[in-house]
């Protein structure tokens, strides 16, 4: 034993004694030393896996066909691993040469959630100043969001928006070959200055919009007002679960992030969700009841919104291809802590669905592919709900997926509906029904009671879930009110002038008997 | 050589020969990807592991670093005898699966680099 020791100091400190297995070469070139483990068992050297990684990303945009040329695009940058991976792609994707680049007008937009994730004042303005470094000097116009100017969004976010435009949305290809020709054009045009006309347009993405945030009012690296915040850690330690938390995070930033892509023009939103965390979230949204929505919340466009699609394009890429791309090849991140569970409180769905997975793919290493797979298969086929036939199907307040409580007697809700009445007490029962809207129950003494239940027939039977583990309905911010306020009374108006309306018209005009 | 050998197990090593076999240099090991906030939040750390009679492999550093360097809720960086299923292991810039993982004896001016890839990143 000891000689071999002696044999193995005497070789001296430069030469290593062979690992165990010995260090492979590259599956793909078969010449480069392999640098990591991709899937089951391939090994890839660093230029084959930043070809295969680069490839993925444009491969991902081609195959689905849905960003046009010259289309505003919103890249919703987390300072994660993912979202910075997704940032590095489109500039890599952009300043290729003329034939192969990507063709679309990219816009950055970071949301600060510092309050919520436990971060002093200090930590966040560090955190903002060196997201705005890594913002700025990608040259591309970005916007800085604080979670607290949800606070200020207009109802009208919870609205869908007008689908497209009035004219007809021309076919992918044929917007790719007038894009094309109208780039030659333009380079004919500027003849002599032929080889100018790249950095003028490079030059005429970064000056699109005002670069520093916005509005001039309130520049993007200061902290919101105090109270603000206040009011916003109120909201969520109203919050029973950390669940509801994280939903309701979710949420906010959905809202925040579709509120800068409507107000600046921008037609799409790519968001850096990687493979893993598609799969993970398949699977926790299935435990949170939002089966019914699983193509939407997971696939690669949500339009759930109209105007504004979402776009996943990372969502083929494990987190850990990323991390070693990321790692590899010097990408920048800013990582902000996550929302924490304070002592004693227990772990949300979303946390133990991700421990879950990440454990059984440690043992099993095509789990989450498998998931993935399976979840890929889902499409996005609208249901018919119901009611009448022409009209649209209604939507959740807060989700905006289609409302799939309509035949409450088909689901279990039914048990959970009279539960809650019984709870309400002796103000509410006898005159507050499940699925009406509660009108008798304004002059109740108990107004709680009362403005939950107003809410609970807006919304899907996993947003009810999550409602009901939120705090006061006062404690929401006020565009949600509103938006359920409004809703409320249109569908009560309707109801009174249910007998006057025709069966075919649109209800505009209730018809005089 | 034969003779010699079968001398060797009767003798009892020198201690200063086996720490001279046994001590690795000060050597860096990373945290990135969010970890580092289970590290007090620095990310580079520079560390001289004690001389101990069998080599030192990923297995036992691991343990080294939950003691000596976790400042907070190990449960975070390690479950069991390995890393907490999504953080990654890299050694000198490849994949610990290339290198043998918890079993990869560490040698001199090894860096050894984690990142995690979980909530939070």
């Amino acid at each position: 034993m000891c000689q071999a020791r002696e044999d193995y100091g005497r070789r001296g400190p430069g030469r290593r004694a062979p690992p165990p297995s010995s260090p492979r070469t590259c599956a793909k070139c078969k010449q480069g030393s392999a640098a990591l483990v991709i899937r089951v068992g391939d090994a890839f050297c660093r230029a084959c896996f930043r070809e295969y990684f680069v490839h993925k990303f444009r491969a991902v945009l081609g195959k689905n066909r849905v960003i046009f040329p010259g289309e505003k695009v919103l890249l919703a940058l987390s300072g994660g691993l993912a979202s910075s991976a997704m940032l590095r792609q489109v500039q890599e994707g952009l300043s290729r040469e003329t034939a192969k680049r990507l063709r679309f007008v990219p816009g950055l937009v970071y949301v600060d959630e510092g309050a919520v994730c436990g971060q002093s004042a200090a930590q966040r303005e560090e955190s903002l100043a060196r997201v705005e470094a890594m913002l700025q000097a990608t040259g591309f116009p970005y916007y800085l969001v604080h979670l607290e100017q949800a606070f200020d969004l207009p109802g009208s976010i919870l609205r869908r928006g007008p689908r497209g435009g009035e004219e007809p949305c021309p076919g992918y290809k044929e917007a790719v070959e007038d894009f094309i020709q109208q780039q030659r054009q333009e380079v004919a045009v500027a003849d002599g200055d032929g080889a100018a006309s790249l950095p003028r347009r490079l030059a005429g993405l970064r000056t699109q919009d005002v670069p520093a945030g916005g509005e001039p009012a309130a520049p993007g690296a200061q902290l919101p007002a105090a109270a603000r915040t206040q009011e916003l850690l109120r909201l969520f330690e109203a919050a029973e679960t950390l669940t509801a938390k994280e939903e309701l995070l979710q949420m906010l930033r959905t809202h925040l992030i579709l509120h800068t892509a409507r107000t600046r023009g921008y037609t799409k939103v790519m968001m850096g969700d990687s493979c893993t965390r598609v799969a993970v979230k398949l699977l926790t949204n299935l435990a949170l009841g939002r089966g019914a929505f699983l193509a939407m919340d997971t696939g690669f466009l949500d339009s759930r919104h109209g105007d504004v699609a979402v776009v996943r394009p990372m969502r083929e890429y494990m987190a850990k291809e990323i991390a070693f791309y990321n790692h590899f090849f010097g990408v920048p991140t800013v990582i902000t802590p996550a929302l924490r569970a304070k002592r004693r409180e227990k772990t949300s769905i979303h946390r133990l669905m991700e421990d879950f997975l990440l454990g059984l793919q440690a043992e099993f290493p095509s789990t989450i592919s498998t998931v993935y797979r399976t979840g890929e298969k889902l499409s996005t086929a609208p249901a018919e709900v119901g009611s009448e036939p022409g009209a649209e199907p209604q939507l959740c307040l807060l989700c905006l997926c289609a409302l799939d409580t309509l035949a409450e007697e088909d689901l279990a809700l039914e048990p959970t509906l009279i539960a809650e009445e019984a709870a309400q007490g002796p103000a509410g029962d006898g005159c507050c029904h499940a699925g009406t809207q509660g009108s008798c129950c304004r002059s109740s003494p108990t107004p709680g009671a009362e403005s939950r239940a107003a809410f609970l027939p807006l919304l899907c039977y996993s947003c009810r879930l999550t409602f009901k583990e939120l705090g006061h309905p006062d404690t929401l911010p006020p565009y949600v009110r509103s938006e359920a306020q409004r809703r409320s009374r249109r569908a009560e108006m309707k109801q009174q002038i249910q007998e006057f309306l025709l069966e075919d018209d649109d209800d505009e005009d209730p018809s005089e008997s | 050589m034969i003779s010699a050998e079968n001398k060797r197990p009767l003798q009892t090593p020198s201690p200063s020969a086996l720490r001279v076999r046994h001590t690795l240099t000060p050597f860096s090991i990373n945290v990135e990807g969010g970890a580092e906030l289970l590290f007090d939040g620095v990310k580079k750390h520079q560390v001289t592991l004690p001389c101990q009679p069998e080599p030192w492999d990923i297995r036992n550093l691991l343990q080294w670093i939950k003691q000596n360097l976790l400042k907070e809720r190990p449960e975070l960086f390690m479950q069991g005898d390995s890393v907490r299923p999504g953080i990654l292991v890299l050694i000198n810039d490849a994949d610990w699966e290339l290198m043998g993982e918890l079993d990869y004896k560490l040698q001199d001016q090894d860096n050894v680099l984690f990142i995690s890839t979980l909530h939070g990143g």
